[in-house]
Protein backbone atom coordinates (compact mmCIF):
# COMPACT_ATOMS: atom_id res chain seq x y z
CA UNK A 1 0.00 0.00 0.00
CA UNK A 2 2.61 3.12 -1.21
CA UNK A 3 1.69 4.84 -3.77
CA UNK A 4 4.61 5.45 -6.64
CA UNK A 5 5.30 9.11 -4.82
CA UNK A 6 8.03 10.91 -5.38
CA UNK A 7 8.87 13.55 -2.95
CA UNK A 8 10.57 16.76 -4.05
CA UNK A 9 11.96 19.02 -1.85
CA UNK A 10 10.48 22.64 -1.60
CA UNK A 11 11.37 26.08 0.12
CA UNK A 12 7.93 26.16 1.66
CA UNK A 13 5.85 23.50 3.20
CA UNK A 14 2.16 24.71 1.10
CA UNK A 15 4.01 24.64 -1.96
CA UNK A 16 5.96 21.72 -1.89
CA UNK A 17 2.61 19.60 -0.96
CA UNK A 18 0.91 21.26 -4.27
CA UNK A 19 4.09 20.13 -6.35
CA UNK A 20 4.11 16.79 -4.72
CA UNK A 21 0.50 16.04 -5.35
CA UNK A 22 -0.07 17.30 -8.82
CA UNK A 23 3.05 15.83 -9.58
CA UNK A 24 1.85 12.33 -8.86
CA UNK A 25 -1.27 12.85 -10.78
CA UNK A 26 0.63 13.71 -14.02
CA UNK A 27 0.45 17.19 -13.24
CA UNK A 28 4.36 19.06 -13.35
CA UNK A 29 4.84 22.32 -12.15
CA UNK A 30 7.75 23.81 -10.56
CA UNK A 31 7.27 25.41 -6.92
CA UNK A 32 7.88 29.12 -7.55
CA UNK A 33 5.58 28.69 -10.42
CA UNK A 34 3.17 27.11 -8.25
CA UNK A 35 3.85 30.03 -5.57
CA UNK A 36 3.34 32.62 -8.13
CA UNK A 37 -0.38 31.16 -9.44
CA UNK A 38 -1.33 31.21 -5.89
CA UNK A 39 0.18 35.32 -4.90
CA UNK A 40 1.41 33.57 -1.99
CA UNK A 41 3.55 36.85 -1.43
CA UNK A 42 2.03 38.53 1.18
CA UNK A 43 2.68 40.70 4.67
CA UNK A 44 0.09 41.17 7.30
CA UNK A 45 0.89 43.03 10.29
CA UNK A 46 -1.51 41.91 13.73
CA UNK A 47 0.12 44.05 16.37
CA UNK A 48 -3.50 43.05 18.44
CA UNK A 49 -3.63 39.30 17.91
CA UNK A 50 -0.77 37.61 20.02
CA UNK A 51 1.27 34.66 18.68
CA UNK A 52 4.22 33.47 20.46
CA UNK A 53 3.89 36.06 23.12
CA UNK A 54 4.59 38.60 19.83
CA UNK A 55 2.48 41.08 17.92
CA UNK A 56 1.42 38.52 14.78
CA UNK A 57 3.40 39.16 12.15
CA UNK A 58 2.93 37.12 8.79
CA UNK A 59 4.51 36.51 5.49
CA UNK A 60 1.91 34.78 3.51
CA UNK A 61 -1.79 34.60 3.14
CA UNK A 62 -4.05 32.60 5.22
CA UNK A 63 -2.93 28.51 4.98
CA UNK A 64 -4.62 27.06 2.35
CA UNK A 65 -4.86 30.02 0.15
CA UNK A 66 -2.02 29.45 -1.65
CA UNK A 67 -3.36 26.04 -3.19
CA UNK A 68 -6.95 27.08 -3.16
CA UNK A 69 -6.11 30.15 -5.85
CA UNK A 70 -3.72 28.33 -7.75
CA UNK A 71 -6.39 25.31 -8.39
CA UNK A 72 -8.86 27.77 -8.20
CA UNK A 73 -6.93 29.56 -11.82
CA UNK A 74 -5.84 26.24 -13.56
CA UNK A 75 -8.92 24.97 -13.29
CA UNK A 76 -7.78 21.94 -11.22
CA UNK A 77 -10.57 20.27 -8.67
CA UNK A 78 -9.55 20.06 -4.87
CA UNK A 79 -11.45 18.11 -2.32
CA UNK A 80 -11.15 19.25 1.28
CA UNK A 81 -12.40 17.44 4.42
CA UNK A 82 -12.07 18.71 8.02
CA UNK A 83 -13.33 15.96 10.54
CA UNK A 84 -14.88 16.51 14.43
CA UNK A 85 -13.95 12.81 15.11
CA UNK A 86 -10.79 12.17 15.16
CA UNK A 87 -11.77 8.06 13.79
CA UNK A 88 -13.49 9.22 10.79
CA UNK A 89 -10.18 11.21 10.02
CA UNK A 90 -8.17 8.35 9.99
CA UNK A 91 -10.34 6.18 8.58
CA UNK A 92 -10.54 8.86 5.15
CA UNK A 93 -6.99 9.10 5.38
CA UNK A 94 -6.76 4.85 4.97
CA UNK A 95 -9.36 4.69 2.63
CA UNK A 96 -7.37 7.41 0.30
CA UNK A 97 -4.33 5.43 0.62
CA UNK A 98 -5.36 2.01 0.23
CA UNK A 99 -6.91 3.58 -3.42
CA UNK A 100 -3.17 5.17 -3.85
CA UNK A 101 -4.41 8.41 -3.25
CA UNK A 102 -1.43 10.68 -1.63
CA UNK A 103 -3.07 12.86 0.51
CA UNK A 104 -2.43 16.24 1.97
CA UNK A 105 -3.08 17.04 5.71
CA UNK A 106 -2.81 20.40 7.55
CA UNK A 107 -0.94 19.77 10.85
CA UNK A 108 0.49 21.18 13.59
CA UNK A 109 4.31 22.10 14.15
CA UNK A 110 4.72 21.19 17.99
CA UNK A 111 4.25 17.50 18.09
CA UNK A 112 6.34 16.72 15.13
CA UNK A 113 9.11 14.35 16.50
CA UNK A 114 11.35 14.76 13.37
CA UNK A 115 11.84 18.60 14.22
CA UNK A 116 14.23 19.83 15.66
CA UNK A 117 13.45 21.48 19.08
CA UNK A 118 14.47 25.13 18.29
CA UNK A 119 11.43 24.70 15.39
CA UNK A 120 8.75 23.20 18.23
CA UNK A 121 6.00 25.91 18.76
CA UNK A 122 2.65 25.88 18.75
CA UNK A 123 1.65 26.60 15.12
CA UNK A 124 -0.93 24.95 13.13
CA UNK A 125 -0.76 25.16 9.57
CA UNK A 126 1.86 22.96 8.44
CA UNK A 127 1.49 21.01 5.50
CA UNK A 128 2.31 17.40 4.33
CA UNK A 129 1.66 14.94 2.13
CA UNK A 130 0.75 11.30 3.08
CA UNK A 131 2.05 9.02 0.69
CA UNK A 132 1.62 4.98 2.26
CA UNK A 133 1.03 3.31 5.35
CA UNK A 134 3.64 0.65 6.11
CA UNK A 135 3.04 -1.95 9.18
CA UNK A 136 0.70 0.24 10.49
CA UNK A 137 3.23 3.42 10.48
CA UNK A 138 1.94 6.42 8.21
CA UNK A 139 4.98 7.38 5.60
CA UNK A 140 5.21 11.03 5.23
CA UNK A 141 6.81 13.64 2.63
CA UNK A 142 7.44 17.00 4.52
CA UNK A 143 8.70 19.27 1.50
CA UNK A 144 10.79 21.30 3.52
CA UNK A 145 12.86 17.87 4.34
CA UNK A 146 15.16 16.51 2.01
CA UNK A 147 14.16 12.79 3.16
CA UNK A 148 10.65 11.12 3.70
CA UNK A 149 9.97 10.35 7.27
CA UNK A 150 7.28 8.20 8.98
CA UNK A 151 4.91 8.60 11.98
CA UNK A 152 2.54 5.88 13.37
CA UNK A 153 -0.73 6.46 13.93
CA UNK A 154 -0.97 7.72 17.41
CA UNK A 155 1.58 10.81 16.46
CA UNK A 156 -0.25 11.48 13.39
CA UNK A 157 -3.64 11.58 15.23
CA UNK A 158 -1.75 14.19 18.09
CA UNK A 159 -0.51 16.52 14.79
CA UNK A 160 -3.61 16.66 13.04
CA UNK A 161 -5.54 17.35 15.71
CA UNK A 162 -3.61 19.86 17.18
CA UNK A 163 -5.33 22.54 19.23
CA UNK A 164 -5.41 26.25 19.14
CA UNK A 165 -5.55 29.06 16.58
CA UNK A 166 -5.94 27.69 13.08
CA UNK A 167 -6.49 23.89 14.48
CA UNK A 168 -6.53 22.06 11.86
CA UNK A 169 -9.35 19.88 13.08
CA UNK A 170 -8.00 16.87 11.09
CA UNK A 171 -8.16 18.68 7.77
CA UNK A 172 -6.88 16.50 4.43
CA UNK A 173 -6.69 17.58 1.19
CA UNK A 174 -6.36 16.07 -2.35
CA UNK A 175 -6.70 17.24 -6.33
CA UNK A 176 -9.35 14.82 -8.07
CA UNK A 177 -8.83 15.87 -11.13
CA UNK A 178 -6.25 18.09 -13.81
CA UNK A 179 -6.66 19.57 -16.53
CA UNK A 180 -4.30 18.82 -19.59
CA UNK A 181 -1.36 21.18 -20.77
CA UNK A 182 -3.01 24.56 -20.83
CA UNK A 183 -2.36 27.65 -21.45
CA UNK A 184 -0.91 29.94 -18.54
CA UNK A 185 -0.53 33.24 -20.00
CA UNK A 186 -4.35 34.52 -18.59
CA UNK A 187 -3.55 32.73 -14.60
CA UNK A 188 -0.12 34.50 -14.83
CA UNK A 189 -1.54 37.75 -15.37
CA UNK A 190 -4.00 36.88 -13.28
CA UNK A 191 -2.22 35.97 -10.58
CA UNK A 192 0.48 38.75 -10.65
CA UNK A 193 -1.82 41.69 -10.34
CA UNK A 194 -3.78 40.05 -7.51
CA UNK A 195 -0.08 40.18 -5.71
CA UNK A 196 0.18 43.63 -6.40
CA UNK A 197 -3.16 44.49 -5.48
CA UNK A 198 -2.59 42.46 -1.72
CA UNK A 199 0.82 44.70 -1.48
CA UNK A 200 -0.41 48.09 -2.39
CA UNK A 201 -3.59 47.44 -0.71
CA UNK A 202 -5.20 50.91 0.52
CA UNK A 203 -5.27 49.64 4.32
CA UNK A 204 -2.39 49.85 7.05
CA UNK A 205 -2.89 46.12 8.47
CA UNK A 206 -1.56 44.11 4.49
CA UNK A 207 0.95 45.16 2.11
CA UNK A 208 3.73 47.79 2.30
CA UNK A 209 1.54 49.76 4.53
CA UNK A 210 1.61 46.96 7.02
CA UNK A 211 5.55 46.98 6.36
CA UNK A 212 5.61 50.42 7.40
CA UNK A 213 3.47 50.11 10.62
CA UNK A 214 5.83 47.27 12.00
CA UNK A 215 8.97 49.99 10.90
CA UNK A 216 7.11 52.63 13.89
CA UNK A 217 6.07 49.98 15.81
CA UNK A 218 10.03 49.02 16.45
CA UNK A 219 10.55 52.85 17.78
CA UNK A 220 7.31 52.79 19.85
CA UNK A 221 8.22 48.92 20.87
CA UNK A 222 11.65 50.32 22.36
CA UNK A 223 10.10 53.24 24.31
CA UNK A 224 7.25 51.80 25.37
CA UNK A 225 7.76 48.09 26.53
CA UNK A 226 11.97 48.23 26.69
CA UNK A 227 15.30 46.57 25.32
CA UNK A 228 14.53 43.15 26.36
CA UNK A 229 10.54 42.98 24.78
CA UNK A 230 11.53 44.45 21.55
CA UNK A 231 14.10 42.34 21.03
CA UNK A 232 11.79 39.81 21.56
CA UNK A 233 9.68 40.72 19.27
CA UNK A 234 12.26 41.05 16.52
CA UNK A 235 13.54 37.58 17.35
CA UNK A 236 10.32 36.45 16.30
CA UNK A 237 9.72 38.81 13.47
CA UNK A 238 12.84 37.16 12.02
CA UNK A 239 11.93 33.92 12.89
CA UNK A 240 8.66 34.55 10.66
CA UNK A 241 10.88 36.00 7.94
CA UNK A 242 13.27 33.21 7.74
CA UNK A 243 12.17 30.33 9.40
CA UNK A 244 10.24 27.16 6.90
CA UNK A 245 7.05 27.44 6.39
CA UNK A 246 6.74 30.87 6.47
CA UNK A 247 9.60 32.82 4.50
CA UNK A 248 9.84 36.50 3.94
CA UNK A 249 13.33 37.12 2.43
CA UNK A 250 13.19 33.39 1.08
CA UNK A 251 9.70 34.05 -0.51
CA UNK A 252 11.10 36.90 -2.40
CA UNK A 253 13.37 34.45 -4.27
CA UNK A 254 11.15 32.28 -4.88
CA UNK A 255 8.71 35.03 -6.17
CA UNK A 256 12.03 36.42 -8.41
CA UNK A 257 12.16 32.51 -10.03
CA UNK A 258 8.54 33.01 -10.59
CA UNK A 259 8.85 36.03 -12.39
CA UNK A 260 11.73 34.96 -14.51
CA UNK A 261 9.82 31.13 -15.68
CA UNK A 262 6.63 33.72 -16.13
CA UNK A 263 8.84 36.40 -18.06
CA UNK A 264 10.50 33.37 -20.35
CA UNK A 265 6.74 32.00 -21.11
CA UNK A 266 5.28 35.29 -21.56
CA UNK A 267 8.58 36.31 -23.50
CA UNK A 268 7.86 39.65 -21.53
CA UNK A 269 11.93 41.22 -20.67
CA UNK A 270 10.14 43.47 -18.24
CA UNK A 271 9.14 40.44 -16.01
CA UNK A 272 12.64 38.97 -16.59
CA UNK A 273 14.42 42.54 -15.48
CA UNK A 274 11.66 42.81 -12.61
CA UNK A 275 12.43 39.07 -11.58
CA UNK A 276 16.78 40.33 -10.72
CA UNK A 277 15.39 43.37 -9.17
CA UNK A 278 12.89 41.12 -7.06
CA UNK A 279 16.14 39.43 -6.13
CA UNK A 280 18.19 42.13 -5.08
CA UNK A 281 15.16 43.37 -2.75
CA UNK A 282 15.09 39.95 -1.34
CA UNK A 283 18.56 40.37 -0.62
CA UNK A 284 17.79 43.54 1.13
CA UNK A 285 15.66 41.23 3.09
CA UNK A 286 18.37 38.85 4.35
CA UNK A 287 20.42 41.95 5.13
CA UNK A 288 17.73 43.37 7.34
CA UNK A 289 17.72 40.16 9.39
CA UNK A 290 21.15 39.65 9.76
CA UNK A 291 21.07 43.33 11.46
CA UNK A 292 18.72 42.70 13.86
CA UNK A 293 19.83 39.22 14.70
CA UNK A 294 22.89 41.06 15.94
CA UNK A 295 20.72 43.59 17.90
CA UNK A 296 19.12 40.76 19.56
CA UNK A 297 22.61 38.90 20.19
CA UNK A 298 24.08 42.06 21.19
CA UNK A 299 21.35 43.86 23.24
CA UNK A 300 22.66 47.02 22.47
CA UNK A 301 21.09 49.81 24.80
CA UNK A 302 21.26 52.68 22.47
CA UNK A 303 18.26 53.95 20.61
CA UNK A 304 20.35 54.38 17.31
CA UNK A 305 19.86 50.59 16.63
CA UNK A 306 16.32 50.52 16.59
CA UNK A 307 16.18 53.81 14.57
CA UNK A 308 18.57 52.13 12.14
CA UNK A 309 16.23 49.26 11.87
CA UNK A 310 12.92 50.97 11.78
CA UNK A 311 14.90 53.12 8.53
CA UNK A 312 15.72 50.00 6.79
CA UNK A 313 12.04 48.04 7.11
CA UNK A 314 10.80 52.13 5.42
CA UNK A 315 13.65 51.74 2.72
CA UNK A 316 12.45 47.83 2.00
CA UNK A 317 8.63 49.30 1.91
CA UNK A 318 9.79 52.16 -0.49
CA UNK A 319 11.08 50.06 -2.62
CA UNK A 320 8.77 47.06 -2.82
CA UNK A 321 5.82 49.91 -3.23
CA UNK A 322 7.74 51.24 -6.67
CA UNK A 323 8.48 47.71 -7.74
CA UNK A 324 4.96 46.41 -7.26
CA UNK A 325 3.74 49.49 -8.85
CA UNK A 326 6.41 48.68 -11.87
CA UNK A 327 5.41 44.91 -11.99
CA UNK A 328 1.72 45.88 -12.39
CA UNK A 329 2.18 48.16 -15.31
CA UNK A 330 4.21 44.65 -16.55
CA UNK A 331 1.64 42.52 -17.49
CA UNK B 1 21.38 36.20 -3.39
CA UNK B 2 24.04 34.50 -5.54
CA UNK B 3 24.31 30.71 -5.36
CA UNK B 4 27.76 30.67 -3.90
CA UNK B 5 26.55 32.87 -1.11
CA UNK B 6 23.48 30.65 0.06
CA UNK B 7 24.74 29.93 3.85
CA UNK B 8 26.48 26.42 5.04
CA UNK B 9 26.44 27.74 8.77
CA UNK B 10 25.97 25.28 11.64
CA UNK B 11 22.23 24.96 12.78
CA UNK B 12 19.45 22.94 14.31
CA UNK B 13 18.64 21.61 10.91
CA UNK B 14 21.79 20.33 10.66
CA UNK B 15 22.05 18.71 13.88
CA UNK B 16 19.21 16.63 12.56
CA UNK B 17 20.79 16.13 9.35
CA UNK B 18 18.08 18.48 7.61
CA UNK B 19 19.05 20.57 4.72
CA UNK B 20 16.68 23.49 3.80
CA UNK B 21 16.14 24.50 0.40
CA UNK B 22 16.36 27.83 -0.59
CA UNK B 23 16.63 29.65 -4.32
CA UNK B 24 19.47 31.76 -5.71
CA UNK B 25 21.01 33.06 -8.93
CA UNK B 26 23.65 31.24 -10.84
CA UNK B 27 26.33 32.68 -12.50
CA UNK B 28 23.99 33.27 -15.45
CA UNK B 29 21.21 35.10 -13.91
CA UNK B 30 18.97 31.77 -13.82
CA UNK B 31 17.24 30.94 -10.53
CA UNK B 32 18.16 27.82 -9.22
CA UNK B 33 17.31 25.62 -5.49
CA UNK B 34 20.40 25.11 -3.36
CA UNK B 35 20.40 23.16 -0.38
CA UNK B 36 21.36 25.11 2.60
CA UNK B 37 22.75 23.62 6.13
CA UNK B 38 21.20 26.46 7.55
CA UNK B 39 22.06 30.75 8.35
CA UNK B 40 23.74 32.02 11.74
CA UNK B 41 21.35 34.92 11.81
CA UNK B 42 18.52 32.50 12.19
CA UNK B 43 20.07 30.30 14.58
CA UNK B 44 20.78 33.53 17.16
CA UNK B 45 17.12 34.30 17.34
CA UNK B 46 15.62 30.86 17.57
CA UNK B 47 18.24 30.55 20.58
CA UNK B 48 17.50 34.03 21.82
CA UNK B 49 13.59 32.57 21.54
CA UNK B 50 14.52 29.40 23.52
CA UNK B 51 16.40 31.66 26.39
CA UNK B 52 13.24 34.09 26.43
CA UNK B 53 10.78 30.92 26.91
CA UNK B 54 13.24 29.23 29.19
CA UNK B 55 13.15 32.32 31.54
CA UNK B 56 9.72 32.33 31.32
CA UNK B 57 9.93 28.59 32.33
CA UNK B 58 11.83 29.43 35.70
CA UNK B 59 9.87 32.29 36.43
CA UNK B 60 6.52 30.12 36.54
CA UNK B 61 8.55 28.05 38.51
CA UNK B 62 9.42 30.30 41.25
CA UNK B 63 5.91 31.87 41.06
CA UNK B 64 4.31 28.34 41.77
CA UNK B 65 7.21 28.18 44.72
CA UNK B 66 6.16 30.86 46.14
CA UNK B 67 2.27 30.20 45.93
CA UNK B 68 1.52 33.02 43.45
CA UNK B 69 -0.01 30.45 40.70
CA UNK B 70 -1.09 27.08 40.44
CA UNK B 71 1.14 24.40 38.54
CA UNK B 72 -0.96 24.69 35.76
CA UNK B 73 1.09 27.48 34.50
CA UNK B 74 4.46 26.15 35.12
CA UNK B 75 3.01 23.09 32.72
CA UNK B 76 2.15 25.81 30.45
CA UNK B 77 5.16 27.39 30.09
CA UNK B 78 6.74 23.98 29.61
CA UNK B 79 4.76 23.28 27.03
CA UNK B 80 5.36 26.74 25.00
CA UNK B 81 1.64 27.76 25.49
CA UNK B 82 -0.34 30.29 25.87
CA UNK B 83 -3.68 31.13 27.58
CA UNK B 84 -5.86 30.64 24.18
CA UNK B 85 -3.77 27.40 23.38
CA UNK B 86 -4.64 25.98 27.08
CA UNK B 87 -7.74 26.88 26.92
CA UNK B 88 -8.04 24.97 23.32
CA UNK B 89 -6.54 21.67 24.47
CA UNK B 90 -8.81 21.26 27.47
CA UNK B 91 -11.49 22.80 25.67
CA UNK B 92 -12.88 24.78 28.21
CA UNK B 93 -13.03 28.87 28.19
CA UNK B 94 -10.26 30.98 28.88
CA UNK B 95 -11.09 32.95 31.49
CA UNK B 96 -11.96 29.51 33.30
CA UNK B 97 -8.42 28.26 32.26
CA UNK B 98 -7.08 31.58 33.93
CA UNK B 99 -8.59 30.89 37.28
CA UNK B 100 -7.22 27.65 37.41
CA UNK B 101 -4.08 29.71 37.17
CA UNK B 102 -4.88 30.55 40.63
CA UNK B 103 -2.79 28.42 43.82
CA UNK B 104 -6.57 28.36 46.12
CA UNK B 105 -9.00 27.56 42.80
CA UNK B 106 -6.45 25.04 41.59
CA UNK B 107 -6.73 23.65 45.49
CA UNK B 108 -10.50 22.63 45.07
CA UNK B 109 -10.39 21.20 41.39
CA UNK B 110 -11.99 17.84 40.71
CA UNK B 111 -10.31 14.72 40.06
CA UNK B 112 -11.93 15.13 36.71
CA UNK B 113 -10.65 18.28 35.60
CA UNK B 114 -7.15 18.32 36.75
CA UNK B 115 -6.88 14.81 35.03
CA UNK B 116 -7.32 16.61 31.86
CA UNK B 117 -4.82 19.03 32.39
CA UNK B 118 -2.65 16.43 33.18
CA UNK B 119 -3.45 14.44 29.96
CA UNK B 120 -2.61 17.51 28.04
CA UNK B 121 0.61 18.24 29.61
CA UNK B 122 1.41 14.28 29.29
CA UNK B 123 2.15 13.73 32.83
CA UNK B 124 0.52 12.15 36.10
CA UNK B 125 -2.15 13.38 38.17
CA UNK B 126 0.02 13.72 41.10
CA UNK B 127 2.43 15.10 39.21
CA UNK B 128 0.61 17.95 38.78
CA UNK B 129 -0.71 18.35 42.04
CA UNK B 130 3.11 17.44 43.59
CA UNK B 131 4.76 19.95 42.10
CA UNK B 132 7.79 21.18 44.45
CA UNK B 133 10.40 21.74 41.64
Amino acid sequence: MQADFQHKQAAHCENGAIVNLLGDKGFKISEPMAFGLGSGLFFVYLPFLKINHAPGISYRPMPGKIFNRMAKRLGIKVQRFKFSDPKKAQQKLDENLSKNIPTGLVVGVYNLPYFPDEYRFHFNAHNIVVFGKKNGNYLISDSVMDYTVSLNEDELEKVRYAKGALAPKGHLYYPVSVPDAMDLTNPIKKAIKQTCNDMLAPVPLVGVKAIRWVAKDILKWHKKLGVAKTNYNLANMIRMQEEIGTGGGGFRFIYAAFLQEAGEYLKNQELLNLSQEMALIGDKWRDFALEASRVVKKRSNTENVYQVLSNDLMKLADMEEAFFKKLKKAV
Amino acid sequence: MKKNEVPQDDSPLKRKNINEMVYAVDDDGKFVSVQSTGWEAKTVVQHENLEVLDQRIQQALNDVKAGNVSPIVYFMELNRMDWQTLAAYVGKWTFFVKRHGKPNVFKNLNTKTLQKYADVFGISLNDLQNLKG
